[in-house]
């Protein structure tokens, strides 16, 4: 018996699984739980933190006042349009991508990955030059005859800078899905009598369908809780939820309720996904296995 | 005219001629397979057919309508891919209903069309299972039964049994046959499996390098091969140098040079006590194929491959030396290839 099927057979072979283990502890476990920890200590402005002290008043605070609300409802309506939009361009790039001949299907590919290779905050500045109120979209309108726009620091600037930064996230499980597909099943679609729209709705659309899901997961998540784009190009009034923890952080220096706004995100993160892919996967767990 | 006609249909691909200048004519209710080793063009063919690959050159002709530029859908054949393409997403039942939901028939009649075409190719009970979980030969009649409901005027196969096993590819041959004759569709199958097509077509048409080289019956096909590839690629071939006798007969030349090159089927050769029959020979490798025993004997014009029915009694032994003979009207004068293999 070889080493490797031992190790399958036995119990150690678990012990393998340390490394990985261990830095997920780590870095996610145990940070995330001082977190826990730290939003049920007592504040103070005058004393700080007290660490032996807990209460729940910054959970109170946090469902009591409607200022938080809105930033909450601000942040999964723009990372819900954000999701849309990325599915809107991306599935159908992914799949223009896909069906395209030898040396352009590559190049293509490289140039949708490489805004990943530019630092987020590089891009977000990038933006704030273009949209800004004598950036080049206002300085175009208004050599066109046109009256600058308030672009920047709107929802706008945040949600477009968003997709820039997402659509790779979708574009990529969407083009993975799509690599499975038989393209003789389109053909066959055809021969049946379908038109091409068709095709597409029926026997494409359906079968990508894991593949959108996950791409619209890792874009929602990731989307509410961007930080970057939302500092840079929503400015200090638009707060979204990571920058009200920023500011909870660094500018309050009110460490636990920026704890329990953290994992108040957290939370409805999760709750939001889980539901979601409930919600999608049911529907298509029967047939694709 | 014939139900469905190529005229000088060709297909470019760049520099590379994919198919040249074919003809054909397909009867009603016939079964015709495009038989040819990968690459010759066969597929090519039933892709122009079915409207996947824009023609180059040349027309289709269904029924007497000009179909060369036509879209897939609005030519409503049934095509049967080599994966299957089934659509996993949709159970059998709605695999099938596919082109009829797609032609707008009424709920009513589409049950009962669906359900008469799963009875017809045995799935009625799958009816409400997803692709994945069939085997591959009920992949192969959701594919068959998916092309047929729609009743198309010509069934088109590519490659249909190749991803099979061996034992369940020789069932699905009788069982392709068996409903085509019932349903008597015109149908056109690619093959490269020279038995399959063989033995279930009515007619085979032997391509290579992009051109029709022989067009006959099974039987004939076998007997009469054309040319010297064709020999070789339908069935196996012993190749012997012959002439013509002072009579005008064809004999074989034991000189070993002679101006016709001959033909001869492994079976037709019988093998005699040594000294006995037209030449004599040593043999010198033996397999058992369970029917039959194989037989390569050693010659003066090299070795030959003979094929004797297993009828129970003691095989040869290898290094036995062995007379052979033949009818020499069983003899075939092939021509010279005319494109490159």
């Amino acid at each position: 018996m070889s080493t490797l099927t031992a190790i399958r057979q036995g119990r150690q072979g678990y012990w393998l699984s340390t490394p990985a283990l261990a830095l997920y502890l780590g870095l996610l476990v145990i940070p995330l739980l001082l977190t826990l920890v730290l939003s049920f200590n007592v504040f103070d402005y005058s004393s700080g933190i007290d660490g032996d002290a807990y209460t729940l008043d910054h959970y109170s605070s946090l469902l009591g006042d409607p200022y938080f609300y809105e930033i909450f409802l601000r942040t999964f309506w723009i990372s819900a349009l954000t999701t849309l939009l990325c599915v809107v361009i991306g599935v159908p790039e992914a799949y223009i991508l896909s069906r395209m001949g030898a040396p352009w299907r590559s190049i293509f590919l490289i140039l949708i990955l490489t805004p990943l290779l530019i630092s987020v905050v590089v891009r977000a500045f990038g933006w704030s030059l273009l949209l800004g109120a004598d950036g080049l979209v206002n300085q175009t309108l208004q050599a066109f005859g046109g009256s600058p726009m308030k672009l920047l620091y709107t929802p706008f600037a945040v949600v477009i800078a968003l997709v820039h930064v997402m659509l790779p996230f979708m574009i990529i499980p969407v083009w993975t899905s799509l690599q499975k597909l038989d393209p003789a099943a389109e053909q066959a679609a055809l021969s049946l009598g379908a038109s091409q729209l068709t095709v597409i709705r029926k026997v494409v659309l359906p079968q990508i369908m894991p593949g959108v899901l996950s791409g619209t997961l890792i874009v929602f998540g990731l989307a509410a809780s961007s930080f970057a784009i939302p500092g840079l190009l929503g400015g200090r009034r638009l707060k979204m939820v990571a920058t009200l923890i920023y500011d909870q952080y660094l500018s309050e220096l009110n460490w636990p309720m920026g704890a329990a706004i953290a994992v108040a995100l957290l939370l409805l993160n999760l709750l939001i996904m889980l539901s979601w892919n409930r919600m999608i996967e049911g529907r298509y767990k029967k047939s694709l296995g | 005219m014939a139900f469905v006609q190529l005229e000088g249909l060709g297909k470019r691909y760049g520099e590379i001629d994919a198919v040249v200048a074919t003809n054909l004519s397909v009867e009603k209710g016939e079964f015709v397979s495009l038989l040819g080793p990968s690459g010759c063009g066969k597929t090519t063919t039933l892709q122009m057919i079915a409207g996947f690959v824009e023609v180059t050159s040349g027309r289709i002709v269904l029924d007497g309508r000009d179909i060369t530029h036509a879209k897939p859908a609005s030519r409503g054949l049934g095509v049967v891919f080599q994966s299957y393409a089934l659509f996993p997403h949709m159970t059998v039942k709605d695999n099938v209903a596919f082109g009829l939901r797609m032609r707008k028939v009424a709920n009513t009649e589409l049950q009962l069309r669906v359900d008469r075409v799963l009875k017809l190719v045995r799935l009625n009970q799958h009816a409400e299972r997803y692709p994945r979980e069939l085997s591959g030969g009920q992949r192969q009649r959701v594919a068959l039964a998916r092309a047929l409901v729609i009743e198309p005027p010509v069934l088109l196969l590519d490659e249909p049994l190749s991803n099979l096993d061996a034992n369940l590819r020789e069932e699905m041959q009788f069982e392709i046959r068996r409903i085509q004759r019932e349903v008597g569709i015109t149908t056109l199958m690619v093959t490269h499996d020279q038995s399959e097509a063989l033995s279930i077509s009515d007619r085979v048409v032997v391509m290579q390098a992009g051109r029709i080289t022989q067009i006959d019956a099974p039987y004939t096909l076998y007997e009469h091969p054309r040319t010297e590839f064709i020999s070789g690629f339908v069935g196996k071939a012993n190749l012997l140098p012959g002439e013509r006798d002072g009579a005008g007969v064809v004999q074989v030349c034991n000189r070993g040079d002679g101006e016709l090159t001959l033909s001869l089927r492994p079976e037709k050769i019988d093998l005699r006590e040594k000294g006995q029959g037209r030449l004599q020979g040593q043999i010198v490798s033996r397999f058992f194929l369970g029917s039959q025993w194989l037989y390569g004997v050693s010659t003066a014009l090299g070795e030959l491959c003979v094929v004797r029915r297993n009828d129970g009694s003691a095989p040869m032994n290898e290094g036995t030396p062995v007379g052979l003979d033949w009818d020499a009207a069983l003899l075939r004068v092939l021509s010279v290839d005319e494109v490159p293999a």
